[in-house]
């Protein structure tokens, strides 16, 4: 089985760099760095430029912030990845006869399933740490911000990622490919902005708005993961400045708790059933 | 000895999309070596009783085995070669490549030397290392083929096998279905292409409206027409007779007088059986 999964997920990475999806993400990923850079220089150029506020460290506020926004910017880019690669991968290849001579073959289509979702789990994990990691050097290097958790935020941002991965390749079981995108994107949509109302709900202390958010974040497990990944970035930070930064656009950060971890895992084992069952069951 | 299972058999198969019967009861068996030809107006449900057999679809009722295993178990999957109706192979790969993931699937053991003889076997030497979005499509059913013979099936389930290819080419499949035969493989060809069928076939199955209307050998099916004699005076056709009856009628006629110009021994066609056996009831 173990074979059979590497030959698909292999496939499925070749399908990948042969179809040029990797290059013109990795192209347009490189714009935005390079972008990115640039604002981060002009910034904190300009704060460093400022006197010094007495109650507030205005680099740490500005860093928080930026990196909060080239945070937001790689998971959604790692989402755009992981529903192209996943959005067609039943319904889809099935509809347009590519899976049929790969399904009949002695594997099974579990092992199919899971070739394809190692494959795409690895390629938009492994580009959501690349492009963090490069966003946490460029914020230090030329704008002396280092995050409190260096490696935390990576590994949940990576995580939400690696279970809209797992969400797709549900929806590709039953829908085919063109509504199953549509679907992820919407389903992605809806649960950052209920990460937004959680933030407006802190802001104006409404206990209704935080409740529907965190309701939302443990059903969509991706925001609850981004969210810990922003609040990893400024765990340490207190009084004043962990105010200005909540109540950035990027500072709806909360701490997933001791749950967070398990849940995710449980969720993307039961999403990955679910999928394999109805895979299962299906008339090709 | 014990004799060894069929390379297909199936019995009392069953499928229902919704309150549509696809197949409502078909039996059908295909021995090792042996050539049968599944034959049916759209609709009648022939894609989907191959789909069944190789488990892409999964049956209402009814048992499939191939060589002894339940149909879509890995066991079965092992062993059979399946070309579906609409298929299509990723445009990225080449030919090698398509069959070498092929390989490496059907757990193939055969290396690089398989695939040289299978692209060779069906006329895609040359073209072994050209991407398949560069193919006609000709060329990707003779891919397809190779494909289905990747790791040398017992069985080879063939939906329409032929539909893209021109002349040439269905000659090609055609002598390759006369070798498969004769290396003990069972095929079971599903085709509209009455004329290939004829041609190559053992055993013959026409089903319609999900059920078997007719069964046998292609000289069974296409049924005798009498006997023509071109004579002085005109052609005599003579509805009942048969070969043997030839040189009986040559004799009465001559003996008449006549003089003979051409005998034909009519025969019907697999086509007009086919008809007959798939025309609506008449209520």
């Amino acid at each position: 089985m173990i074979a059979d999964v590497n030959t698909i997920a292999v496939y499925a990475l070749r399908e990948a760099l042969r179809r040029k999806v990797l290059i013109v993400v990795l192209v347009l990923t490189g714009a935005f760095l390079g972008l990115y850079g640039w604002g981060t220089a002009e910034t904190f150029d300009a704060v460093t430029a400022r006197p010094d506020e007495p109650l507030v460290r205005e680099q740490t506020v500005v860093g928080a912030t930026l990196l909060g926004l080239a945070m937001f910017v790689t998971l959604f880019l790692g989402t755009v990845l992981a529903v192209f690669l996943t959005l067609n991968a039943v319904r889809g290849d099935a509809e347009r006869g590519l899976l049929q001579p790969l399904v009949v073959r002695p594997m099974g289509r579990v092992s199919l399933l899971l070739g394809r979702f190692f494959a795409a789990a690895t390629v938009c994990g492994g580009y959501v740490l690349l492009v963090y990691g490069i966003a946490v050097l460029l914020t230090g290097t030329l704008g002396d911000f280092t995050p409190d958790d260096i490696v935390g935020p990576g590994i949940a941002l990576a995580a939400a990622v690696v279970v809209v991965v797992g969400v797709a390749l549900l929806g590709s079981t039953v829908l085919s490919a063109t509504a199953n995108g549509i679907a992820v994107f919407m389903v992605f949509g809806a649960g950052l902005a209920a990460g937004l109302m959680g933030q407006i709900g802190e802001a104006l202390d409404s206990d209704t708005l935080e409740d529907i958010s965190s309701v939302a974040a443990w059903v969509l497990p991706f925001e609850a993961l981004y969210q810990q990944a922003l609040y990893l970035l400024t765990a340490s930070t207190q009084n004043f400045e962990r105010v200005v930064i909540t109540l950035g656009p990027f500072g709806g950060a909360r701490d997933g708790g001791a749950l967070l971890w398990p849940w995710a895992v449980a969720y993307l084992a039961m999403v990955w059933a679910a999928a394999a069952w109805r895979f299962g069951r299906m008339d090709l | 000895m014990a004799e060894p299972a069929p390379a297909l058999s199936i019995a009392g198969l069953h499928k229902r999309f919704g309150r549509t019967a696809a197949l409502d009861g078909v039996d059908l068996e295909v021995q090792p070596g042996q050539l049968v030809g599944l034959l049916g107006p759209n609709g009648a449900g022939k894609s989907t009783l191959t789909k069944i057999a190789c488990g892409l679809v999964r049956p209402s009722e009814g048992a499939v085995h191939i060589a002894g295993h339940p149909a879509g178990s890995a066991a079965a999957r092992a062993v059979t070669g399946y070309l579906a109706e609409l298929f299509r192979f990723p445009g990225w790969a080449s030919a090698d490549e398509v069959l070498q993931l092929h390989q490496r699937l059907a757990r193939s053991p055969g290396d690089d030397g398989e695939r040289a003889e299978l692209l060779a076997r069906v006329g895609l030497s040359e073209a072994r290392h050209r991407r398949v979005e560069e193919m006609s499509k000709g060329m990707q059913q003779r891919l397809g083929i190779a494909q289905a013979l990747i790791g040398s099936p017992q069985l080879v389930l063939l939906d329409e096998p032929t539909s893209a290819l021109d002349p040439a080419g269905r000659r090609l499949v055609r002598d390759l279905l006369v070798d498969l035969r004769s290396r003990g493989v069972a095929v079971l060809l599903n085709s509209h292409l009455l004329g290939e069928v004829e041609q190559v076939c053992d055993h013959v199955t026409i089903i319609a409206r999900g059920t078997t209307v007719a069964s046998g050998t292609p000289s069974d099916l296409a049924r005798p027409g009498g006997v023509e004699i071109e004579t002085e005076g005109g052609t005599r056709h003579f509805p009942d007779a048969t070969r043997e009856h030839v040189p009986d009628l040559v004799a009465q006629l001559v003996g008449a007088g006549e003089r003979i110009y051409d005998v034909r021994v009519v025969t019907g066609t697999l086509e007009e059986a086919y008809l007959e056996a798939v025309a609506e009831p008449q209520p």
